[in-house]
């Protein structure tokens, strides 16, 4: 049968689906540089002065390149070469936007979408002695991310997720279940099941995928309730949240909730069906805990429901009183361990000091007259890694909330979450009355933290082509074995990262995928197996492979790599890495790709954001020096790194910055009868706000609205309801719900020009120099002499 | 006298072969997926210590017995040996961390290092036997 690109009616062969011609091109997502606005224009006008032609014909283009492969349809967009010190408009009109790899539109269709997997590159080079320089490939993932459409499918063939991975590489042996197609529920055309047709399927897990029934829903609550913890105020909110949000918490009948509070010593409470009221059981014992009565300690929620409702009610006021300053984490994580060995599950802890008790006491270890030292980033004690180990053994994942005002030695606490796949929420200087910021965002981060959905234990496993191999991994997480990983829950809100090296040559395939299989169990109890797939076109030539490059995934792993860096040896090391990695990058451009001999630093304009995203990293909480930071946030701000989504951290590296006031019409979006403006994108610097503009930055989870002390009284009226501009109270915020519910509550702070937001919002101003860093101007020239070294 | 010195060594270096050997098997078990992290790492934890210690007493031994060649060719696997213990950062469970080994190539090179100091000890064994047999002789 004569192969044809035509995939309908009968069985056809193998062969028709073939593989995409080698076409080594790319194609960067927006269009860039088609700012309208006058001053940019002459900025743009000089650097093409200097190249001499505007580029209307492309095969000149490439030959004054020189080195590129004659493929005539080639997008040199993505090559242009830009000289970054002369140009002074580099940031795309709309936020950017991974690129996509030229494949057939039917693989096209296939490949994840980047809101759940991103590549660092969407181009693999074929071998790695092809490359002079060191590739950096790796793959965020989120891989349990709401979607909008799901396949869940049941196959009863073992292997299945081998028979995927040969499907992509067109194997010709087709079992014959593969013919029937249950969405269309027709016979024939195997590439059009549902898993082939779609990057994301979910598989209905057969019993060879369980080692046990799956294991009901168990939430055990541990609460701190010492005196600080009163004084801080946080129960009261937290057992109203858990009250109203008790019918959401993720699961079904068999549900099982449990409470534990300590200070000095442990408290359960016995919450057995038939009991009048909670009966609270102490252990003062805290040197070697013993559960008191192995039953009731964790009842099914549907039928101790008002026990558990009375508990919440009266939890608050039982400990008002409290004179104990001790607070014994230590042994309660571990009679916590004891309590949910049995089912597995998830355990929320509450912390609002450093734990002084007991084992895995902690010692204070910030000097706070030396807030600017770098040292203590990683922990003080193997004692919550080791626990975070037994726990993620027993499938318990355990969530922290931190509220504390002072030191809590984070880098150590941290490790309970770390390493049991766990979620961490810091809230610095939380007080009830004194922070109601920080009160209302701990109460909108519970809210989403009960309701949101939630797998139990569960593995993840990554393949990937031959010739491919992981050697990193970041996130929170068990690595059991090379490509294994123990996740005692996941939650649609955590991202993972790993590193890639290319072992062997990719000679004989012209894609190299990726494969991420997570096999869990839901709350409802049904084994799943979730698997995403992406797969990428092969190149020969280096240059490809930069015009394909994703900065934004690549910024990120550099922050991982270099977060990894700071805690192993040290803060300035780490920070001397990136600056590295920005001058290779650099100049192994310039002899390897660009035959124009040109002073100034010129790098492809697919890359042309890097050196600024880098810039804009070493400004972060996570890795500035000179600016004194508190060591639990830039602990925190660490954690953040590993583990928050591509989209998230970048938003949270480099904002984006709009004017809002002189919005027009044009290029404007029109969904559903109302005309939504998109105003562009402006660079992070005091130069571009005005005093009679409004401007808002949008940071990830929080927004901030500036607003000049000449803006018109009528967009402040209009806008925020408020007369004039001598009226915005000078810390007002609001909290903002996007329509989106993936992601978390936005804060929104309006910043007067002299309010104390004003602070923060000028501190992301990260292209201007600052009292301890320098602007982006002069790290540019820093790059250009590190260069010529 | 000396033939005692050297077979104490002999047994001694006899001793941290099968020690290394040991140590090789276990990392490939992990590599090849029979045992787990956690289990690998706290088999290997274990016998640090015994390694330190066996080859702090060659060394002492050789040092002892005025043997400054010998001794100045078991000096640096014991300093090593002290420095890789000592250098293990407060966080960690062990000089084998379950949780980092599969992080940036630590296996491997724990493979390695294992790889290096059974030849490292073959040629010792070879060395002390030699001299044995000397000190035996010369008896």
């Amino acid at each position: 049968m004569p192969p044809s690109n035509d995939m309908s009616n009968q069985a056809p062969p193998y062969s028709s689906y073939g593989y995409p011609s080698m076409q080594p091109a790319y194609r960067q997502g927006p269009a860039s540089h088609t700012d309208s606005s006058p001053s940019q224009d002459l900025y743009s006008q000089s650097n093409y002065q200097q190249y001499s032609q505007p580029f209307p014909n492309l095969s000149q283009l490439s030959a004054a390149l020189g080195g590129l492969s004659g493929v005539p349809e080639l997008e040199v967009e993505s090559l242009r070469p830009v000289n970054l010190l002369q140009e002074r408009t580099l940031l795309p009109p709309r936020p950017l936007e991974a690129p996509e790899p030229n494949l057939t539109p039917d693989l096209k269709k296939v490949n994840c979408s980047p809101h759940v997997t991103s590549v660092t590159g969407s181009m693999m080079v074929r071998a790695q002695s092809l490359t002079t320089v060191d590739l950096l490939i790796s793959l965020f993932n989120t891989a349990f991310c709401s979607l909008s459409v799901l396949f869940i499918l049941t196959v009863s063939i073992a292997f299945r997720l081998q028979i995927i991975t040969t499907l992509l590489f067109l194997s010709y042996l087709v079992p014959d279940e593969f013919m029937y197609n249950p969405v269309s529920r027709s016979y024939g055309e195997p590439h059009r099941r549902p898993e082939v047709q779609n990057s994301t399927v979910e598989f209905i897990a057969s019993s060879d995928y369980m080692l046990r029934p799956p294991q009901p829903a168990a939430y055990l609550f541990v609460l701190d309730v010492s005196h600080n913890a009163v004084e801080a105020g946080y129960l009261k909110y937290f057992c109203e949240s858990l009250l109203e949000n008790l019918d959401r918490l993720p699961g079904d009948t068999r549900t099982r909730v449990g409470f534990l509070t300590f200070d000095s010593t442990i408290h359960f409470y016995n919450l057995q069906e038939g009991l009048s009221q909670p009966q609270m059981l102490v252990v003062s014992d805290i040197d070697d805990v013993f559960i008191p009565s192995h039953d009731s300690l964790m009842v099914n929620l549907k039928e101790s429901k008002e026990l558990v409702q009375d508990l919440l009610n009266s939890l608050p006021a039982m400990f008002s009183q409290t004179r104990e300053t001790h607070s014994a984490l230590g042994p309660a994580l571990q009679a916590a361990f004891k309590l949910m060995s049995p089912t597995g599950g998830r355990v929320t802890v509450f912390q609002t000091q450093l734990p002084t008790l007991g084992a895995g006491l902690l010692q204070s270890r910030e000097d706070p007259n030396q807030r600017s030292s770098t040292k203590h980033l990683g922990p003080a004690t193997d004692f919550y890694k080791k626990l975070a180990l037994d726990c993620s053994g027993q499938q318990i994942g355990v969530d922290l909330f931190l509220l504390s005002s002072q030191y809590a030695d984070l880098s150590s606490l941290a490790c309970i979450s770390k390493y049991s796949a766990g979620s961490i929420f810091y809230y610095p200087s939380f007080h009830y009355i004194h922070n109601p910021a920080q009160l209302e965002k701990f109460q909108k981060d519970l809210e989403r933290y009960l309701s949101r959905k939630i797998g139990f234990e569960a593995v993840m496993r990554i393949r990937c082509t031959k010739g491919l191999s992981i050697h990193t991994f970041h996130g929170n997480f068990f690595v059991r074995s090379t490509d294994l990983l123990s996740l005692a829950n996941v939650n649609p809100d955590s991202a993972f990262a790993v590193q890639m090296s290319i072992e062997d040559s990719l000679a004989d395939s012209s894609l190299a995928c990726f494969q991420a299989a997570l096999l869990y169990t839901s709350s409802k109890g049904k084994r799943r197996i979730r698997v995403h797939t992406l797969c990428l076109p092969v190149v020969n030539q280096l240059s490809d492979v930069y015009a394909g490059a994703d900065v934004q995934a690549i910024t990120c792993l550099l922050a991982n790599m270099a977060i990894d860096r700071s805690i192993s040896s040290s803060l300035s090391d780490a920070r001397d890495a990136l600056i590295n990695a920005v001058v290779d990058f650099v100049n192994s451009y310039k002899s390897n790709v660009s035959s124009l001999q040109q002073s100034g630093l010129v790098c492809p304009s697919a890359m042309r954001l890097f050196p600024l995203y880098i810039h804009a990293l070493l400004k972060q909480k996570a890795l500035r020096t000179g600016t004194s930071t508190r060591l639990d946030e830039r602990v925190f701000a660490m954690c953040e790194f590993k583990t928050q989504p591509l989209q998230q951290l970048m938003r949270m590296v480099h904002p984006d910055l709009y004017r809002l006031d002189n919005m027009s019409d044009q290029g404007a979006l029109h969904l559903n009868d109302t005309v939504v403006p998109q105003p562009h994108l402006l660079h992070l610097s005091a130069e571009r706000l005005s005093r009679d503009g409004a401007f808002l930055m949008d940071c990830g989870n929080v927004f901030y609205l500036w607003i000049g002390k000449c803006c018109s009284d009528m967009f402040i009226r209009d806008v925020l309801g408020i007369p004039n501009y001598a009226s915005i109270p000078p810390n007002m915020f609001i909290l903002y719900c996007p329509k989106k519910a993936c992601l978390l509550f936005v804060f929104l702070f309006f910043c007067r020009d002299d309010g104390s937001a004003k602070a923060t919002f000028f501190q992301q101003l990260v292209e201007d120099r600052s009292e301890s860093s320098s602007s982006y101007y002069e790290f540019l020239q820093h790059i250009e002499q590190q260069m010529s070294k | 006298m000396e033939a005692a010195v050297f077979i104490l060594s002999l047994v001694d270096c006899c001793a941290l072969i099968f020690l290394s050997v040991y140590f090789i098997i276990t990392l490939s078990d992990l590599e090849c997926d029979y045992i787990n992290a956690r289990a690998c790492c706290s088999k290997l934890n274990k016998w640090v210590i015994p390694e330190m210690i066996g080859q702090c007493l060659s060394t002492m031994l050789m040092l002892v017995s005025m043997h400054w060649f010998i001794f100045l060719l078991n000096l640096p696997v014991a300093a090593w040996n002290i420095y890789r213990y000592a250098k293990v950062p407060m966080g960690n469970m062990g000089v084998f961390d379950p949780t980092e080994i599969h992080n940036r190539g630590q296996l491997k090179s724990h493979m390695k290092e294992a790889m290096i100091k059974l030849g490292y000890h073959l040629l010792c064994f070879f060395i002390y036997l030699y001299s044995m047999i000397l000190a035996l002789i010369n008896d």
